[in-house]
């Protein structure tokens, strides 16, 4: 993982007038998997099609294994790419898609249908070699792709939301397949997705884009617990935003609340966003007058949503009459004390809360 | 990383990709076609324009001709003659075929498939044969001439009944088209609402197909506006522009005044294709939405209608067809009715005899197997090509252009063009060469929109896959483009061969003693006064033409069961 494979510098492209992707760099590491994840239109297919070579940047350099790139046709680099379509020749059979990549290198007959059986059990489709990709399923059809972009052994794999047309449980499994396939063969992989669990379950670590730049690059850990903006904050997972005012460093106000938070970076006085997720909020049934303790204030429970393994709660906040989610799991309180319009003490914990300046 | 800043005020040229030795190929290939269709089509119309600007020595004259042109009435009278004829046909035509093509969609009358394979008939005639079989029915000595109660045949009412035969398959097509699109939910819902049939009809049916009238009403303008064959088998003393040209050519030798008509012919049917262009592009938006196929639901009564409307529809098709015929194998009408095959004793006529039917069948061959290699070819490489946009763009609109030009239009243009001898392509003039070059060039654009449409069916990733795994594009095209557009590649191989059997216009000029054409002779024997043998003449080309349509169905039928297993992948 210390070893530099892919190293983008400075890369701009520009549709017309439109900037798809503005001054991006980026590292990727020897044997790492890259996730590109965003809403759409972020440009993170376009920063994969220019690593490709499909469409190349307006300005900025990409190198590759030491050697710049950044202007060489498709055919001249080393990658092997899997689209969301697919793209699979419909008149050959399985093996001889997978065999495409393989044929004109003048590669012994028999070594390559031995390379080619090889792949298929490596994605456990050996019963299927002789059939059409239209005789197979929908998950069957994508690991045949993966099948045929692994067979050259390039030294990068791309992945255009390779995933998004599968229906839900076949994408769970082949999430965790293609993850075990990527951490036995080492390939350095990127994949472009706007699923944000794909990313999380997947990515050693997530390329964060919106409006063609990049607003956090982490582990997924890193991404989900310590969101860098308030874009990230609000892409990832669920979060409740609240406006608070930096009181002292260390505290902030929370309406007539004051919370005790990190304010690093940030002046007194200064408005912010106070982020917090639905799952770090406490909830605790109690009379209104009684919310008195630390990061503590007063609520009302006007609704509650079951979402199976736990309920969401909308709470009021008497003081400013805003309303945040919070999640009861059924180990975290007694679920039977709490129904709509019960009083509440809402309890946000110092270290599980981040401020973001009121603008970004 | 959010706020980074970025670098303001270096303004560097965009980088260029590389090219690869497979973009140079494909531009260098694309670059041959581009260079095809500027000599085929763009060069000779620039120079008939520029002949119509000169004067019989080759002196350029401004409009001179045009003046001239204008300043006489009985070629003025053409122009609204044409506009009569097309106004007429069309609206008839667009009438029956959107009542047909209702019948054929939205009943459950039986027999649907026989009743759209006789209605595609007359696209395996030429423009001549109606005619000469309305002149056996209504001309003087006609069976049933006392129907027309004492109205002269030779003339409008002939060229139009002609030009209604002629187009309605053009017609017929692009309504069941638009007619198949129809989404079940929208008439549900009308149904769900109460709104009666009549209702129904006129707040979804009508406006769900109103491209397809539209674009239908100006294909069949145009066909029947710049056809040649009807109004010159039946038009009499009617004159038209098409026939005006051909007078002034093959008549007058007036060359500058041909190419004067054909200018003024050049407008109705440009405008006539621009419009086409606009409203297409609409339809495509309707035809992206995702909807439920529309079963028509039993009914008697409308489906008898239908089914009796239907019999009567293919009754004039095939009566048309019959009657040339009998007039091909009766020994000499109206005296002697017996049959026999003297008729097709072509040697023994003018126009060319067996050998221009045996030429046609060359040509028609040579156009089918060249043409389709030129067009896919063009077509992929336009479509899939790197660079080059401009040139791109411009093939694009030259590969349209054909639609807009009459045959004789192009057929004159091509005069001028390969018979100047200082062309260095002028050995071409008088050969098989120039008659596969023009009719490929006439019949370019629907192969092309063909071939175009097969195309982008295609998954748009293939060539970049392939590129990722090192492979270069011929391979693919070879493997994987052309198998799968298989189907598309016969059916415009077989529209070339069709048409280039029935071809009369763009020829008429070209054709020389050693290469007359079956069509062209039909034409000829036709203005000698041999019309029996220019009727057997006519049916050859039909029997040829249609065994080769029924060849093609059974090919397709062969390679549709052979390609089943994946076949199904493609129709997604």
């Amino acid at each position: 993982m210390s070893e530099v494979f892919l190293k983008i510098e400075n890369l701009t492209k520009n549709f017309g007038q439109f900037t798809a992707l503005r001054d991006i760099s980026l590292e990727v590491f020897q044997g790492e998997f890259v996730c590109f994840l965003g809403p759409s239109g972020c440009g993170k297919t376009t920063l994969l099609r220019a690593i490709a070579g499909l469409d190349i940047q307006t300005q900025g350099s990409i190198a590759q294994a030491g050697a710049d790139i950044s202007v060489l046709p498709p055919a001249e680099r080393d990658f092997g790419i899997v689209f969301q379509s697919y793209a699979l020749f419909p008149n050959l059979s399985v093996e001889k898609n997978v065999a495409y990549g393989l044929e004109s290198r003048r590669a012994q007959r028999d070594g390559i249908s031995q390379r080619v059986a090889e792949l298929l059990a490596l994605v456990d489709l050996a019963d299927q070699a002789k059939k059409y990709p239209a005789q197979l399923s929908g998950g069957q059809q994508q690991r045949v792709a993966l099948a045929r972009a692994l067979a050259t052994s390039p030294g990068l794999l791309l992945l255009d939301e390779p995933l998004s047309a599968l229906d839900a449980k076949v994408r769970a499994h082949l999430r965790m397949e293609i993850k075990n396939l990527q951490r036995r063969l080492a390939v350095t992989t990127i994949m472009v997705t706007h699923d944000q669990e794909e990313a999380l379950t997947m990515a050693d670590r997530i390329v964060v884009m919106n409006h063609g730049i990049i607003e956090q690059i982490g582990t997924p850990q890193e991404i989900y617990a310590s969101p860098a903006s308030q874009f990230v904050a609000d892409f990832i997972g669920t979060m409740n935003f609240l406006s608070a005012k930096v009181a002292s460093p260390g505290k902030c106000l929370l309406d007539a609340t004051e919370v005790a938070v990190d304010t690093s970076g940030l002046e007194a006085g200064q408005q912010v966003q106070l982020a917090v997720r639905p799952e770090d909020i406490h909830l605790e049934a109690k009379e209104s007058g009684s919310a008195k303790e630390q990061n503590q204030t007063p609520g009302t429970i006007e609704s509650l949503e079951y979402l199976g393994a736990f309920v969401r709660a909308t709470v009021k906040l008497h003081q400013s009459g805003v309303r945040v989610q919070a999640d009861l799991s059924s180990g975290n309180i007694d679920q039977s004390a709490m129904v709509a319009q019960t009083a509440v003490a809402v309890t946000f914990p110092a270290d599980k809360i981040r401020l973001y300046p009121l603008g970004t | 990383m959010a706020g980074m800043p970025h670098r303001s005020g270096t303004h560097r040229s965009p980088l260029r990709r590389k090219s690869s030795s497979d973009d140079r190929a494909m531009r260098l290939f694309i670059l041959v076609i581009a260079a095809y269709l500027v000599i085929a089509l763009a060069l000779p119309l620039y120079v008939m324009f520029s002949k119509s600007l000169e004067n019989s020595q080759g002196a350029f004259v401004g409009f001179q001709n045009y003046l001239e042109y204008f300043n006489t009435p009985a070629l003025v009278y053409s122009i609204q003659n044409s506009l009569f004829i097309g106004v007429v046909t069309t609206t008839i035509t667009v009438t029956i075929a959107f009542i047909l093509a209702y019948a054929l969609t939205r009943s459950r009358m039986p027999g649907k498939p026989v009743f759209k394979t006789i209605a595609m008939i007359p696209i395996l005639v030429p423009s001549l044969l109606p005619g000469i079989a309305l002149i056996y029915l209504f001309g003087r000595q006609g069976l049933i001439n006392e129907l027309l109660f004492g109205y002269e045949i030779y003339g409008p009412i002939g060229i139009v009944i002609a030009e209604v035969f002629f187009t309605l398959p053009h017609a017929l097509i692009i309504i069941i088209t638009a007619l198949s699109i129809a989404d079940a939910r929208l008439y549900e819902a009308a149904t769900a609402l109460r709104a009666n049939r009549a209702r129904i009809f006129f707040t979804v049916t009508l406006p769900g197909v109103r491209y397809g009238l539209i674009s239908a009403a100006f294909v069949v303008f145009t066909l029947s506006v710049t056809d040649f064959g009807a109004p010159k088998v039946i038009g009499g003393d009617f004159n038209v522009l098409a026939t005006d040209i051909y007078k002034q050519v093959i008549g007058q030798q007036n060359f500058e005044m041909g190419a004067v008509v054909s200018m003024v012919l050049l407008l109705p049917a440009g405008l006539a294709f621009v419009v086409d262009r606009i409203v297409q592009k609409k339809q495509v938006a309707l035809l992206s939405a995702r909807a439920v196929p529309l079963e028509p639901l039993p009914n008697k009564r409308f489906d008898t209608v239908m089914l009796t409307y239907s019999i009567i529809i293919s009754i004039f098709i095939l009566g048309i067809l019959g009657v040339c015929q009998f007039a091909a194998l009766v020994k000499f009408f109206p005296y002697n009715l017996s049959l026999g095959l003297s008729n097709y004793q072509f040697d023994l006529m003018d126009g060319g005899g067996w050998d221009s039917y045996f030429n046609s069948i060359e040509m028609a061959s040579y156009t089918a197997v060249f043409g389709t290699i030129v067009v896919f070819a063009g077509a992929y490489l336009v479509e899939k090509g790197q660079g080059l946009g401009p040139i791109r763009g411009a093939f694009q609109f030259l590969a349209m252009l054909p639609m807009a030009i009459p045959g004789l239009v192009l057929g004159l243009a091509y005069i001028f063009f390969f018979n100047a001898p200082s062309n260095p392509l002028n050995f071409l003039y008088h050969t098989m060469a120039i008659l596969v070059i023009s009719t490929i060039t006439h019949f370019y654009t629907v192969s092309h929109l063909t071939a175009t449409t097969a195309l982008k069916q295609m998954d748009s990733q293939f060539e970049s896959v392939a590129a990722s795994l090192k492979q270069p594009f011929y391979r693919t095209f070879m493997r994987v483009t052309v198998p799968v557009c298989t189907p598309a590649i016969l059916d415009i191989s077989i529209y070339l061969f069709v048409n280039a059997m029935t071809t009369v216009s763009a020829v008429v000029f070209l054709y020389s003693p050693h290469t007359t054409l079956a069509s062209v002779a039909v034409l000829n024997m036709d203005d000698a006064g041999d019309i029996a043998p220019a009727a057997a003449m006519g049916m050859m080309i039909f029997y040829t033409a249609a065994g080769v349509k029924i060849l093609h169905y059974l090919l397709s039928r062969g390679i549709e069961a052979r390609t089943q297993a994946w076949r199904v992948a493609v129709a997604k």
